[in-house]
Order: structure tokens, then sequence, then C-alpha cells
């Protein structure tokens, strides 16, 4: 009867363990299928006119997105302008001078401005700049990206800089420097490889990103010329491409988004192998 | 401090070092302080927006705007609580989709998988939450909803029609697809926070069970279930938190209509999507405003629910972490 | 080498009253590095050092040897103003450099720490850099840019710290390529590489073998000829092995001060014969 009872038990734990694993499964299967149908459905339209021309007018089919790859590189160069000094410097601040309460505080702070919608970031950068302005801008993609970077980046250079062991710390000092010059040329060089981990992997987030752009980068059907006009950025155009009604438009989203998925995983997975899955936790 | 005098009787031909200053250091914490306090005023910054955005819906309606369902632009009546139903409805019973498999991920992971397989699906999980909301979005209007359409929403029809949950007609977008995609955007967070939950849990507690005899379900079970629940509410928090914000991909297979409906296959709507669908397209001032005061709901719920998970989270990474 | 002439008298400190404390010194020139007087220091509200009075020669090597906890560091810390680096910390009492107060106020930290340099316990070259970036950055980074002046430090202060010939070929190979008992001669090299008049050592060979913590005490023996050395040792047999002066700690007081040899052969304090014959430790 005990016998029974044991094997019983034992079975119960096999398929249990059976259907964690199922469970495993099923969970990466969307990636599978994601990356599967973007393929199916895009990979023939990538050629070198998707790349290098514009949108053609609505309803003709033919074009690319040339300007909305642009567009994006654009914005995260301005967002990376804006997030990362502004990051890093205050990550050494919390790292190299502040106190405990103050880094609490920071990191709480922080923390809410990670968890804010992106479509927040949206319309409060649209009340900020955009109606200022009278009009969408690059300027204000870029700032909408490069406010929802600092928070990450701050996070993720405090995360770095503690790692780096205080003897390093004493020993520079030891040399005689002052303490700024031993941050700037010593600590954040041993730490550098990480916080450069944490500025790519949130560069890759932030590429991805629709919302905040819907109404301060608003998109372009053209070159943007000028960083205070308008501006195409391919998350958005794969967006206006999927719900609007024609399947010329449908077939390029595909497109489109397999580029950008290739270039947010390629990021990620670059990243992950380099640093053997050490990346800072907070910009998981 | 005079350095010339005392080392004369050293080393001769000293070389001459840059003169020091303090006001380097200084000036150094200085400009990392006002970085840092930057996230203070990005806060500032966000909260007065939304404040001076609503203000004026606001004044109009009061508190009456979480529960009214009117949602008329041209008349200027509007009334929140569609969207407050479809978010959370469509928030809620994507966390109870994404939950038990999470969780039972996160088990497989870290207590069930060998050592070669653990760090390839680990990352696995990682890349699924690096795929942008946009692209998950398309995805879903164009593969996921016509199949739950044409299979799952069918048969659950066919067979559990009698509740109201599955009546009425299967349009493919609604809020059971919305959850849906939830979920998937969820799981990777839930999973890896589970994950750490899980290994804070000490060696000892297994081997102890181990030792009475237990199967590896009932080690798992007893040691390592039992003493994570709040480390596991806080991981289902977080993921909720992220679940509320989501725009994009929500917005594409939801529907987009301001309706409450006890059927899980009506279109639905979202305080995001809202957001996202109408704000171009506001005319005049309260129409505007109604939608800052929308995005003010969300905010405001988003950050108790993060607050909450940090709490319940908190907890364990400070032990972990020290 | 020891010069009998030079060395001050210092009563040894055992149970009983403590001795006066002389405000009124002779002003003290180059025969005396450090004079320290009535040095106190508490971390928080813990005192870990108790009126500490000695003065360190210069050209010789000073040992400070005693149990575990018994504040040698913290009073090798306190000689290049490293506490000021802890908040908790605080200071009390005089230390003169060549005659100099360290801890005035118009004192720069940094200057002074130019003028005493420090050997950690655990070698701690910078691990994104080469050895030659690493001898050289405490020069590069206090202002001196000229290549030529940089090569020829490099090379000699590799050579002070007896290294040069096992690195040479391979300068700009990562720090962290050497081994244990090089990557500490390297720390020594860039300790020395800005030119200090003192070099303090925190228990340098601690986590070395034999054979290259003979190699450490070997260069020790030749940089006293420039330099005025105090090392910290838990390792008795090495603080007679190398130093001229020994001072023996016992939870925060200095108990015992004078010429090595007489110390551990004939010391005047009973506290110190125990320590030494190993009675405790």
């Amino acid at each position: 009867m005990n016998d029974l009872h044991h094997k019983w038990r034992k079975a119960k734990s096999a398929a249990i363990s059976g259907l964690c694993f199922v469970c495993g499964v099923i969970v990466i299967l969307p990636l599978a299928l994601i990356l599967f149908h973007l393929v199916r459905q895009g990979w023939s339209s990538l050629d070198l006119s998707f790349f290098t021309h514009l949108p053609k007018p609505a309803g003709e089919s033919g074009g690319g997105m040339a300007n909305a790859i642009v567009g994006s590189l654009v914005l995260l160069g301005l967002a990376v302008l804006i997030g990362v000094p502004v990051g890093v410097l205050g990550g050494v601040y919390l790292s190299e001078f502040g106190s405990i309460r103050l880094n609490w505080c920071v990191r709480f702070a922080a923390d809410i401005l990670n968890g804010t919608p992106s479509i927040v970031w949206g319309i409060v950068v649209w009340a900020l700049v955009v109606v200022p302005m009278k009009g969408f801008s690059a300027y204000a993609g870029g700032l909408a990206l490069g406010f929802m970077m600092i928070p990450l980046v701050v996070r993720a250079t405090e995360e770095m800089l503690a790692l780096v062991p205080n003897t390093y710390r004493e020993g520079a000092l030891a040399l005689g420097i002052p303490k700024w010059k031993s941050v700037l040329h010593i600590i954040l060089k041993i730490a550098g490889k990480g916080i450069i981990t944490g500025v790519l992997l949130a560069c890759a987030r932030v590429m991805g990103e629709t919302a905040p752009l819907l109404f301060t980068a608003f998109g372009n059907r053209f070159w943007n010329h000028n960083l205070s006009e308008p501006i195409a950025a391919l998350p958005l155009q794969i967006f206006s491409y999927a719900i609007g009604p024609y399947d010329d438009w449908h077939r390029q989203a595909w497109a489109g988004a397999l580029v950008l998925i290739v270039v947010a995983l390629a990021i990620n997975a670059g990243v992950r192998i380099i640093t053997r899955g050490n990346v800072p936790s907070t910009t998981k | 401090m005079n350095a010339s005098a005392s080392s004369q009787a050293h080393a001769p031909g000293k070389i001459a070092l840059s003169p020091p200053s303090r006001a380097g250091d200084a000036a150094f914490k200085f400009l990392t302080w006002c970085m840092a306090m930057m996230i203070f005023v990005l806060v500032a910054v966000v909260g007065w927006e939304l404040f001076a955005g609503a203000a004026p819906a606001l004044k109009a309606f009061g508190w009456r705007f979480l529960v009214r369902s009117d949602w008329n632009p041209v008349s200027s009546d509007f009334g929140a609580l569609p969207f407050i139903f479809g978010t959370f409805v469509s928030s809620l019973l994507g966390l109870a989709i994404a939950l038990p498999l999470s969780l039972a991920t996160a088990v497989y992971l870290t207590e069930l998988a060998p050592g070669w397989v653990r760090q390839p699906a680990i990352s696995l999980v990682e890349m699924l939450a690096a795929v942008p909301s946009v692209i998950l979005g398309l995805w879903g209007i164009f593969v996921m909803v016509p199949w739950l359409r044409d299979h799952l929403f069918k048969s659950l029809q066919k067979h559990l029609g009698f509740l109201p949950l599955f009546q009425g007609h299967i349009y493919g977008v609604c809020v059971l697809s919305a959850a849906i995609i939830i979920a998937i955007m969820i799981v990777p967070i839930i999973t890896s926070i589970s994950r750490e939950v899980f290994r804070a849990v000490p060696e000892t507690q297994r081997e102890a069970a181990f030792a009475l005899g237990a199967t590896r379900w009932e080690v798992t079970r007893l040691a390592v279930l039992s003493s994570s629940r709040r480390g596991i509410f806080g991981a289902a928090m977080l993921g909720l938190g992220r679940a509320l914000g989501e725009t994009m991909a929500v917005t594409m297979v939801i529907g987009n209509r301001p309706e409450i409906s006890a059927s899980l296959f009506a279109p639905g709507y979202t305080l995001a999507s809202a957001i996202a669908n109408e704000f171009s397209e506001a005319t005049g001032d309260i129409y505007l405003s109604a939608l800052f005061e929308l995005g003010l709901a969300l905010l405001l719920v988003t950050i108790i629910i993060n607050i909450l998970a940090h709490v319940l989270i908190g907890a364990v990474g400070r032990e972990k972490h020290g | 080498m020891t010069n009998q002439s030079q060395m001050p008298s210092v009563k040894p400190q055992g149970p009983g009253p403590a001795p006066d404390p002389q405000p009124q010194r002779p002003p003290v020139g180059p025969s005396v590095t450090f004079d320290i007087q009535r040095l106190n220091v508490w971390f928080a509200a813990h005192q870990v050092l108790e009126d500490i009075s000695m003065q360190v020669p210069p050209r010789a090597v000073t040992a400070i040897i005693g149990p575990s906890g018994c504040g040698k560091s913290t009073f090798l810390r306190s000689l290049n103003r490293m506490h000021d680096l802890v908040p908790i910390a605080r200071v009390e009492g005089r230390i003169t450099l060549f005659g100099e107060d360290l801890y005035a106020p118009q004192i720069d930290p940094t200057v002074v720490r130019r003028r005493v340099g420090m050997v950690f316990q655990k070698s701690n070259p910078f691990p994104t850099m080469s050895i030659a970036d690493n001898v050289t950055v405490g020069l590069k980074l206090n202002g001196v840019r000229q290549k030529a002046v940089l090569r020829e430090r490099l090379e000699r202060t590799l050579r002070m710290a007896a290294l040069w010939d096992e690195v040479k070929d391979r300068l700009h190979a990562n720090a962290l390529s050497l081994s244990g008992g090089q990557q500490q001669r390297l720390c020594i090299a860039r300790a020395l590489a800005i030119e200090p008049e003192v070099l303090l050592m925190d228990e340098p060979a601690s986590a070395l073998d034999p054979l290259a913590t003979a190699k450490i005490e070997e260069l020790i023996r030749e940089l006293k000829k420039q330099f005025t050395i105090v090392i910290v040792t838990h390792n008795m047999q090495q603080a007679s092995r190398v130093s001229d002066l020994t001072a023996f700690f016992y939870l925060g007081k200095l108990i015992e001060f004078g010429n090595t040899n007489k110390l551990f052969t004939n010391p005047a304090n009973k506290q110190t014969e125990d320590y030494v014959t190993g009675r405790f430790g």
C-alpha cells in the first residue's frame, strides 16, 4: 500500500515536471511564431528599394521606409544625447556621493518613472514641447525617448558602479589625485563595460517604442530636413501601415517589423552573449 | 602645504605635478547632484503636465468622471468608466493567463531544467521581453486574432456559450484577444522576478525536504513555493503594472469600442488605447482635457500597483543583495 | 640600518599614568619624518586608537605589529589622511610630516597623498589598464603629459620595484596577466611613480607565497635607502627581518616602540614579551 502511494507521488511529480516543461514551451512559442511570421511575410519585401525609397502616395504600391529608418536613428541619437549624460552622471552621484536615504528616494522615483506608461510620456512631452513650439518635431520625439532613457541609465549606472570594489577607489585616491579625476578616469572605466551594456539595452528598448512618438515626432511621409519638424520613425510607420486599409501597406509593415525586430534582438542577444548573461537587472 | 621645502631633502629634479585645487571636486559633486535631481524634476514635470492638462475636465466633471459611461465628443460628455473597465478586465485576465504559465516556467527554469538548458532558455524568455509592442500588435492583428476567431473562440462559444462570458458576435478583436496579447507581453517579467524569488530560497530548505523523502514536486511545493508567496504576489503586481500601461499591441487587437459588456468576445477600450487613438483628433479643450484625465487616472493606478509590487518584492531583494 | 644617535628615546607605555604630552617640544627637522602626538581615532562612538605618540625616522623601515584589531591599519591610514574618506571616522591629535601639520585646515588631503604613498594588502592594479598605464596613471592624472618623462619614469620605477626585467617586453599587456607577487610589485611601482617621500605598506605580502614575499622584502630593504617606509604586518618574523624600528600596538594603544632587535630579544614591556614569544596572538 505504501509502495503504491509512493509510486503515485513519484508519478505525480513527474507529471507536474512535464507540465512545467510544457508551460515553458508555451511561453516561448509566441516568440517563435512571431519570428516565423515576420520572416515569412516580410522577408520578400526587403529589397534595396525598401531601404532607400520614400513611401509612395496612399493607394500606390511600392516605395520604402528609408525615411522611417533614418528617422529612428535620428531620434535615437537625440535620446542618447539627453539620456546618457544625465543618466550616467546621475548614477555617478548616487554611487560616489550619495547617502543611503537620498539614494533610496532617487531609486524609488526612478522606478516610478520606469513604470510610467509610455503613452503618458507622449502626452506630457506634447504639452511640454509640442504646444509651445506649435508643432510636432524631432526634438519632441527625441526628448520623449530621452526622458524614458534617463531612469533606466541612472539605475544601470548605479548598479554597475556599486560592483566596483572599494579597493580601486582607495588605490586611486592614494595616488594623490582628486576624487573627480579618480571617478572619471579610473572608476568609470572599470565599470565601463557594464554601463555600456545598460545603455545599449535602454537604446534597444527605446528604439521600439511607438506610443511616446505618436504626438511628438508624429511621423512624416517625406524626409525630415529640420529637427523642429515632424519626423518619421520605424515603429510609427509600422503602426500606421498595419492599421491602414491597403494590403501593400500591410506588406510593408511586415517588412519594417522584420527590420526592427532584427535590430532589437541583435542588440539584446549580442549584449547578453558578450556579458555572458550579466546584465544590469534594472534593464530587464 | 609647502611641497618644495621638504622635498629638497629627497629626490633631486622632482617633476612638477599640477597644482591641486579643491574646486574640481566641489564642481563635480554639484554637477552630478544636478543630474541625479533630474529624476525628481522629471517626476514633477509628469505630474504637473498631467494635472494641468486634466484640470478643465476635473473642474467640469469632478469624480463622476470615473463612473460615467458616456463618451461623446460631440456633446462633450465624457465618462471614463468604459475605459477603466476595459483596462482592468483585459489586464486582470491577462494576468490570470500569464501567472500560472510564468510560475510554471520559473519553477522549470530554477528547479527542474538541466544545467545546459537553463541559460539558453532564460535568454529566450528575456528575448520575448525585447519584442516591441507594435510588432506584437502587428502579429496580433494579422495572425493571432484571425486564428483565435476561427478556432479557439468558436469552440469556446460552442462548448461554453451558456455563460454570458462567451456569448455575442465574435469579431476577433475583443477584450479576450487583448488579454492574451497582454499575457504574452508580461510573462517575461513575471518569470524573471519569480525566478529571483525562487533562487532566494536557501538551498538548505530544499535539502531538508529531500531528506524527508519528498519527491521533486513536493520539495518545490513545500520548500520553494510556500515560502515565496509574498514574492510571487509582488511579481504578479509588477506584471499587472506593466499590463496596465500597454498601449500599442492592445490598441491593435481590442476593437476600440467604448462599451461595457459581459462578453469576453465584445470589443473594448482601454485608457491607454483611448488616448492613443483620439488624442490627435481631439477638438476642443474639454475633449483634450478629458484625455489628459484618462492619462492621469492611468498613471495613478500604475504607480499604486508598482509601489505595492516593490513593497512586496523589496523585502526579497534586500535579503538577497544585502 | 639604524643610527643610534638619531633615535629619539621613547618610554615604554605600560599600565600606569600616561606620560606628559610635552606640548613645547623643540621643532623637529629632517631627522624625523612623522611626529605623531597624542593621536586618537574614533569610528562613530568606538575608539580605535588611544593616545598614540611616536616619531618615525627617515630612510628606515618602521614596522607596526600587534594582534588583529589592535589598530595597526587605522594608524597607518592616519598618516595619509585616508580616514577623510570615511564619514564616521574622527581623528584627533597632531601628526606632522617633516615639521608640517598634516591635518591643518588649509591642507589639501590630495597633496598629502602625493607625498605619502600607500600600498594595500591585496594588490589592486586597475583592471582595465595595461602595466605601463597602471604605473603612469598617477603621473598623468596629476598633470604630467610629456611622453619622454612618462617613459623615463615608467622604466625607472619598474626597475626600483624589481619588475622591469620581467615585464619590459609586455608593457602593454593587461595588468591582471601578472602573478600575485608581480601585481603587488606593480602597485609599489605605481605608488613610487609620483615620487612620494614616504611609502606606507599595509601587510603588503600577506596574500603572497614565500618566494614572492621574499622578493617584496628584498625590495623594501632597497627602497629604504631613499624613502621612509612604514609597514604594517601581522607576521613577526617579517618585522624582525625587514625593519629597523618596531612599534607594538595592543587594543588601540602603543605599548612599546624601539629598535627592532631590542624589542624582539629583550622587550622592556611584559605584554610585548608575551606577544613576541607567542603567548598570545
